[in-house]
């Protein structure tokens, strides 16, 4: 039976968001005896109301609340109104994902140290290591049946992963599978296996993905002591005259204002909402936004180096049929400066369908060169980059004054400038997709430029000292010893992998700390 | 390999109810069939503008396979969509008279009275260049309008919602045969 907590009860944990930081906590809090209350701005979508459609889905399940874009990132070109694609919904954008689990490496953890430093770049050592957070790492990969670990036998390749394959052991590349995926090869968990939808990115229908919609959020309001409010929006967070947080106010499904209360307020927004969270509850204490005494909410926003190929072949691959990430190349993801740029990426299948495909092949573009890359659906496989990119202060989520949401709000502006290493790496990247393509024989190959970003990290980094970040080593704020940061929000660098296990790693350690410290009466 | 089984997804042609799924992000009518939507007047356009601008849709996104009740269907939407825009500010019936105006300037006949695709091509990037909200709106309305209509998934081989038959699990997810050793 779930809980259900009274507005005025002050001795819950608001977790503020449902996805894979904030449904993680709330779970592990909930099993660990905490009282919690999770806002979650979205609506609450079970696997029956997913559809295999993709406008249709991505009307449902996107978060199409205003945002405004600024930079030379060709996102604000082309999509001004969309920096981002993730999920407005019970589960966060757990539902979208594609699944990847990946580790980091232990040199990206201290990549200012292993990298040096680089102009017009803010790089920072991580206040944690890769020898601290593998127990936790190994706690999230068991909680979400990831593939290639704990005995669980690695997914079938579908067919877009035979071309990607072969072309890529023919360069050369040794590291070559299909991916350590949190996606069920064999039931698992009271789930079914994977059945090769290809609706992955429209919410699982079999469930086999792990999502916190059907896993940490039911399993958490089992105990008694977690309490999800769906269409709960989170407008500002409150505090005391001694700086304590101490209330989250929010706009119920009717449009009322609501004020809970609250012993501790963790943020998991993900990464544009939380730091816009946190600047629009400014107060005379904290002028330049909540615990951002030291200027860096916001600022680092990262979204990986992305882009895709296409490539077109002489016979059918049906690209779309399966995992819409079928298998990686990680021989890209070292650290090896010959190549021109610091950092690494991975090499991922994906497939679009035919709607998608439309949009986001070369948006803008149109004629007969146009369709005739479109004629080719059929013919098409495609692979998709993930590379660090650079943490910059100038890329960043401010408040735009001039916009305001349904709640009157100022609503969030993203800001991005290419880094020139974003720009050799992704060079590199589309140079090396060409080739994996061309070595089995592709006609054509497709460079896209990167979707609006599925990947959205650093906006309230950790840091070693209070001046370089906003929170501490347990995601704490520097300032607000109640106030916590449960997102990739927290992310100190972006790594070379996508970034969902070590969100839900570092959750599940978050909330063993921070349920010691209630213990001790600490926060 | 499994070839896309074309007269399975053909059938589903009388299931209006699943296009219903665009008008929600269309905020459109649900899409009906090709000859009966034809025949409807349009909203922001006299019906004699019908055939200009089926014709530009087809300059646009230029499909050779697909019949032109395809590209009256995307119009039509388009139509729909710009007459529900509480700005107002395009309409299709201005949009051809500007269309009709570059086709003259350029090559001195209307829009449909240019024999070769490439010149009608070099008429449209006129008004792309000159920012064109009215080019705007189509080329970028297109991309749903065009490729949100199920009835065409299965001429590009795209098979759609697979949930319902269990997935590709045992429909051909890993046929391909075609890799050199």
């Amino acid at each position: 039976m779930a809980g259900k907590f009274d507005l005025d009860d002050d001795s819950v944990v608001v977790v503020i968001g449902s996805g894979a930081g904030g449904g993680t906590l709330a779970n592990e809090l909930a099993q660990k005896g905490v009282k919690v209350v999770c806002l979650e701005a979205g609506a609450r979508y079970e696997i029956q109301d997913f559809v295999n459609n993709e406008w249709e889905s991505f009307a449902q399940l996107a978060w199409r609340d205003p945002r405004t874009t600024s930079g030379s990132w060709r996102v604000a070109q082309d999509f001004p109104g969309l920096p981002a694609w993730i999920v407005k919904a019970v589960g966060g954008t757990t539902t979208h994902w594609a699944g990847a689990s990946l580790r980091f490496q232990d040199h990206e953890w201290k990549a200012r140290t292993h990298y040096g430093e680089i102009k017009d770049a803010a790089l920072l050592d991580w206040p944690i290591d890769g020898a601290e957070m593998a127990p936790w790492y190994a706690k999230a990969e068991q909680k979400m049946g990831t593939t290639g670990t704990n005995g669980i036998p690695r997914l079938p390749g579908n067919n877009n992963f035979k071309v990607f394959h072969a072309g890529a052991t023919r360069i050369g590349y040794t590291d070559v599978h299909t991916g350590n995926m949190s996606i069920n090869s064999q039931p698992r968990d009271g789930r079914g296996s994977c059945q090769q939808l290809g609706f992955c990115f429209q919410g699982c229908k079999t469930g086999a993905k792990w999502s916190t919609l059907y896993t940490e959020i039911p399993k958490g309001e089992a105990t008694g002591r977690l309490e999800v409010r769906p269409e709960s929006h989170v407008l500002r967070i409150e505090h005391d005259a001694s700086g304590k947080v101490t209330a989250v106010v929010y706009a119920d499904r009717t449009g009322a204002l609501q004020r809970q209360k609250a012993r501790v307020v963790a943020l998991a927004g993900n990464s544009i909402e939380s730091p816009r969270m946190l600047l629009n509850s400014e107060s005379s204490m904290f002028r330049h936004g909540l615990a951002n005494n030291s200027g860096h909410v916001g600022r680092h926003y990262m979204r990986h180096t992305t882009g895709s190929v296409y490539g077109i072949f002489e016979k059918p691959v049906h690209m779309h049929r399966g995992t819409v990430m079928a298998g990686i190349a990680r021989d890209e993801a070292r650290l090896d400066t010959s190549r021109g740029f610091v950092g690494g990426y991975e090499l991922e299948t994906i497939s679009l369908g035919l709607p998608f495909l439309g949009a986001f092949l070369d948006p803008g573009s149109w004629g007969r060169d146009f369709t005739a890359a479109v004629d080719a659906f059929d013919y098409m496989a495609g692979m998709w980059i993930v590379g660090e990119d650079m943490p910059r202060a100038t890329n960043r989520i401010t408040l735009n004054g001039e916009v305001k949401d349904q709640f009157g709000m100022p609503v969030a502006n993203v800001h991005y400038d290419d880094h020139e290493n974003d720009i050799a790496m992704r060079n590199h990247a589309y140079r090396q997709g060409q080739a994996v393509y061309e070595a089995v024989g592709a006609r054509r190959t497709l460079l896209t430029p990167p979707y609006p970003s599925t990947h959205n990290l650093g906006t309230n980094r950790m840091s070693e000292k209070p001046e370089d970040g906003v929170v501490n080593r347990w995601g704490q704020s520097h300032e607000i010893s109640n106030l916590f940061i449960s997102d990739g929000s927290q992310f100190t660098t972006g790594a070379a992998e996508n970034p969902t296990l070590t969100i839900v790693a570092l959750a599940i350690r978050q909330a063993d700390h921070l349920a010691g410290l209630m213990a001790r009466n600490e926060v | 390999m499994r070839t896309v089984d074309r007269i399975d997804v053909m059938s589903r042609r009388n299931f209006i109810g699943r296009s219903a799924g665009t008008a929600a992000l269309l905020a459109a009518s649900p899409v009906i069939s090709g000859k009966a939507h034809a025949a409807e007047a349009l909203k922001t356009a006299p019906a004699f503008a019908m055939p200009a601008l089926v014709r530009m849709a087809r300059d646009l996104y230029p499909h050779d396979r697909l019949p032109d009740s395809i590209y009256e269907i995307a119009v039509a939407i388009i139509d729909e969509q710009l007459a529900g825009d509480a700005d107002g500010k395009v309409t299709l019936g201005q949009g051809v008279g500007e269309l009709d105006a570059a086709a003259s300037a350029l090559k001195g006949v209307p829009y449909l009275s240019i024999a070769e695709e490439q010149d009608r091509v070099e008429v449209l990037k006129s008004l792309e260049k000159a920012g064109s909200p009215f080019f705007g709106a189509m080329r970028s309305s297109m991309i749903t309008a065009l490729y949100n209509q199920e009835e065409i998934w299965a001429n590009f081989g795209y098979e759609g919602s697979s949930a319902e038959k269990g997935g590709y699990l045992h429909r051909g997810f890993d046929d391909l045969d075609w890799l050199p050793a």
